[in-house]
C-alpha cells in the first residue's frame, strides 16, 4: 500500500522561469521513511508544500493515503502532520498551549486534547518546559516542540521539511534519534534534508533531487554502490608520490588513482582494514612518510558528486532564503 | 484500503467547526497581544497621548460653538483609535506569514477563513479594550456624554467601523507581505483619513478644497455620527440628523466590509500559488 504518491508533478512559481519541480514522480510505502535529499533550492520544500496541500501543482497529480491533494485538501489535512524548517511554533504561547491549539484545530475534542498534549510532550521530553513561553526555548527545544505539534493529531503521514537545518550538531543527533523513535510505530515519513548523513541515518529510501528533478533513487546502500566500495585514501608529500605509487603497484598489481591536486592516492580496499595495514607496511618498507591515511567509506556526498558532477552545495543556515511561496 | 470506498469525495469543515476554529485563532492572537508588553504599552499609551496632547496643547486654540472641546474630541478619539487599531491586522498577518505560522495553519483541517476571521476578531476585541480605556481617561479629564446608552451606541458604531477597516488592512498586509512594508503602507492609508477629517477639528476650519474631501470621507462621517450619538443633535453640524448620519455610516461600514473581505480572502489564497 502506497501512503504517498507523486506522479509527474511540476510547479513553476510566478516571477520565475525555472521550474521548481519538473515532472517529479515518487512514492512511499506505508510505514516507510523516505528521505528527499538535495541542495538548497532543489525543489524539496516545493514538493512537500504540494503534498501537504499548501501549493497546487501546475500539472501532475499527487495523493496522500489515496486521497488527491487538489480535489480533497481537507481530507488530506486530517491525515497529515507537517513540521518545518521554520519551526513554526508560536513564540508567545507556552509549549503546551501550542500543542493544545494545534490539537484543537485537528478537531480533537477538548477533553481529549489535554491528555494527548501531555502524552506528546512526554514523548518529546519537554514536560518540564511545557508551561514556559516558547521564546525562552533553545533552537533544539523549538524543533522538538514543532515535532510534537505535528504529531498531536496522530497523523498517518508525517512531512518534515529540513527538521535539523540550523541547529547545532549535538541537538541534531538527538532529534534524529527522536524522529526515528516517533515513526517506529508505523507512521509514514517524508523528510527533506540537505544533510547527507541525515538521510543516511533515517531513511529507508533516498531520493536525490536537483533543479526540480529526481535524479536518483534507492536505498542508502544502492546509492553507495554506485561509486564503488571502500577505499584506502593515502596522503603523502608531493615529492614521495612516485615511490609511493611504485610501492602500491608492487602490492596490488595495479596503479592507484592519483588525485594530483591533493596528493592523494586512492587504493581499492578489497580486504577492508587489512588492506589499510598492508598499505602502511608497504609505505614503511619504501621509506615513504605518511601524512595521513584513512579507510574511506563512500558517503552520500560522493554519491551526489558522482550523479550531478558537482558537490552538494550546502549553505549555512544564516544566508539561506526560505524556499517558500510566500517569499517570492 | 476499505475506508476509501466509504469516504465522501471531498471532506468539508462544518459551520460549528469553523466557528470553533475562528475562536481558537482569536484566542491565540489575544494571548500573543497581552504577552507582548511593548505592544500593549504602545497600543494604549499612544492614543492616551493623542488625547492629552489635543486636549491640553491644541484644544485651547480650537473653538467649537456650543460644545466643550473634550466632549468634541472623545468621539473623534474613539474613531482614531479603531483606525490605528485596525492597522494591527496588517502587521499581525504579515508577522505570521514571515514566521511560517500560517503554513502550519494551512496544513491543518481547519476552516479556510479562520486565520483572517480570528485575526480581525482579535483586533476588534483589542480596539474595544483600548477604547474603554480612552473613555475612562476621558471621564477623568471632563468628558460628559449625554448618557451611558448614548455613549455605548457611539462606541458600538466606532467598533463596527474598525472591524470593517480591519479587512481593508488585511488586504494591505497581504499585498505588502512583510511586517515593515505593511506598517508603512498602513500609515499611508491612516494619516490622510484620520487628520483630514472631523476627528480633531471641525472641517469648517479647513480650506474649502480640503473640506470637500474631509467632510465626505468615511472617517469624518463616522466621527461626526459617533459625536451625534454620544452628545446629541446639538453636536452635529446644522442640517444633519442623527438618523441620517447613522444610515450614512452604516452604508460606509457595510460597503467597505463588502468590498474588503472578499478581496482579502482572494489575496490570501493567491499568496500561496
Amino acid at each position: 500500500m502506497l501512503a504517498v504518491v507523486a506522479d509527474q508533478v511540476s510547479k513553476t512559481y510566478k516571477k520565475s522561469d525555472v521550474p521548481a519541480l519538473d515532472g517529479v514522480s515518487m512514492s512511499i510505502e506505508r510505514g516507510k521513511v523516505y528521505g528527499l535529499l538535495g541542495p538548497n533550492g532543489a525543489g524539496k520544500t516545493t514538493l512537500i508544500r504540494v503534498l501537504a496541500t499548501l501549493l497546487k501543482p501546475d500539472s501532475g497529480t499527487a495523493t496522500v493515503e489515496g486521497i488527491d491533494v487538489v480535489a480533497d485538501p481537507i481530507g488530506v489535512r486530517t491525515r497529515i502532520g507537517l513540521g518545518g524548517q521554520y519551526a513554526a511554533v508560536d513564540e508567545f504561547l507556552t509549549g503546551r498551549e501550542n500543542v493544545v491549539m494545534v490539537g484543537r484545530l485537528y478537531n480533537l475534542p477538548k477533553a481529549k486534547v489535554e491528555v494527548r498534549a501531555q502524552e506528546v510532550l512526554e514523548r518529546i521530553n519537554l514536560v518540564d518546559a511545557a508551561d514556559r513561553q516558547v521564546q525562552t526555548y533553545s533552537g533544539g527545544m523549538r524543533r522538538r516542540l514543532d515535532l510534537a505539534a505535528s504529531l498531536v493529531g496522530r497523523p498517518d503521514v508525517l512531512f518534515l521539511d529540513e527538521p535539523t537545518t540550523g541547529i547545532d550538531p549535538r541537538s541534531r543527533v538527538d532529534i534524529w534519534e527522536l524522529i526515528r523513535e516517533l515513526v517506529s510505530g508505523g507512521t509514514t515519513l517524508l523528510l527533506t534534508t540537505q544533510y547527507l548523513e541525515e538521510a543516511d541515518f533515517l531513511a529507508d529510501t533516498i531520493g536525490v533531487i536537483d533543479q526540480g528533478r529526481l535524479i536518483a533513487e534507492g536505498t542508502s546502500e544502492d546509492l553507495k554502490e554506485r561509486i564503488g566500495g571502500v577505499v584506502v585514501q593515502l596522503h603523502v608529500d608531493e615529492s614521495y608520490c612516485k615511490p609511493a605509487i611504485d610501492a602500491i603497484k608492487d602490492l596490488t598489481g595495479s596503479e592507484p588513482l592519483h588525485d594530483a591536486d591533493r596528493d592523494f592516492l586512492v587504493i581499492p580496499a578489497e580486504h577492508g582494514s587489512q588492506s589499510l595495514i598492508e598499505v602502511v607496511r608497504a609505505m614503511d618498507t619504501a621509506k615513504v612518510p605518511i601524512i595521513d591515511i584513512e579507510l574511506h567509506k563512500p558517503t552520500l556526498d560522493d554519491v551526489f558528486l558522482s550523479i550531478t558532477g558537482h558537490a552538494a552545495e550546502v549553505e549555512t543556515a544564516d544566508d539561506r532564503v526560505p524556499e517558500s511561496g510566500v517569499a517570492r | 484500503m476499505t475506508t476509501t470506498a466509504a469516504r465522501p469525495t471531498r471532506e468539508r469543515v462544518s459551520p460549528a467547526h469553523a466557528l470553533k476554529d475562528v475562536w481558537i485563532i482569536t484566542k491565540r492572537n489575544l494571548r500573543r497581544f497581552i504577552r507582548m508588553p511593548q505592544l500593549l504599552l504602545f497600543a494604549t499609551v499612544q492614543p492616551v497621548m493623542f488625547l492629552l496632547l489635543f486636549t491640553y496643547v491644541f484644544g485651547g486654540a480650537i473653538d467649537i460653538p456650543g460644545v466643550s472641546y473634550i466632549d468634541f474630541l472623545i468621539p473623534g478619539i474613539l474613531v482614531q483609535t479603531v483606525m490605528f487599531g485596525s492597522t494591527n491586522t496588517a502587521t499581525g498577518l504579515t508577522e505570521d506569514l514571515a514566521a511560517g505560522v500560517i503554513d502550519r495553519f494551512r496544513s491543518l483541517p481547519m476552516a479556510r477563513g479562520a486565520v483572517l476571521g480570528g485575526r480581525t476578531f482579535a483586533d476588534l476585541v483589542r480596539s474595544a479594550g483600548v477604547n474603554t480605556l480612552m473613555i475612562f481617561v476621558g471621564f477623568l479629564i471632563g468628558f460628559r456624554p449625554a448618557g451611558i446608552p448614548q455613549l455605548l451606541a457611539g462606541l458600538v458604531l466606532a467598533l463596527m467601523f474598525g472591524y470593517s477597516m480591519s479587512w481593508v488592512f488585511a488586504s494591505v498586509g497581504l499585498v505588502a507581505r512583510t511586517p515593515e512594508a505593511a506598517q508603512s503602507a498602513s500609515f499611508l492609508v491612516v494619516f490622510p483619513f484620520v487628520f483630514a477629517s472631523s476627528v480633531f477639528v471641525p472641517v469648517q476650519s479647513m480650506p474649502s478644497w480640503l473640506q470637500v474631501f474631509a467632510d465626505n470621507q468615511p472617517v469624518s462621517v463616522i466621527a461626526t455620527t459617533v459625536r451625534g450619538l454620544t452628545l446629541g443633535i446639538e453636536a452635529l453640524p446644522s442640517g444633519k440628523t442623527i438618523e441620517g448620519m447613522v444610515a450614512l455610516s452604516l452604508v460606509w461600514i457595510i460597503g467597505i466590509f463588502a468590498v474588503a473581505s472578499p478581496l482579502s480572502v482572494q489575496l490570501y489564497r493567491r499568496i500561496f500559488s
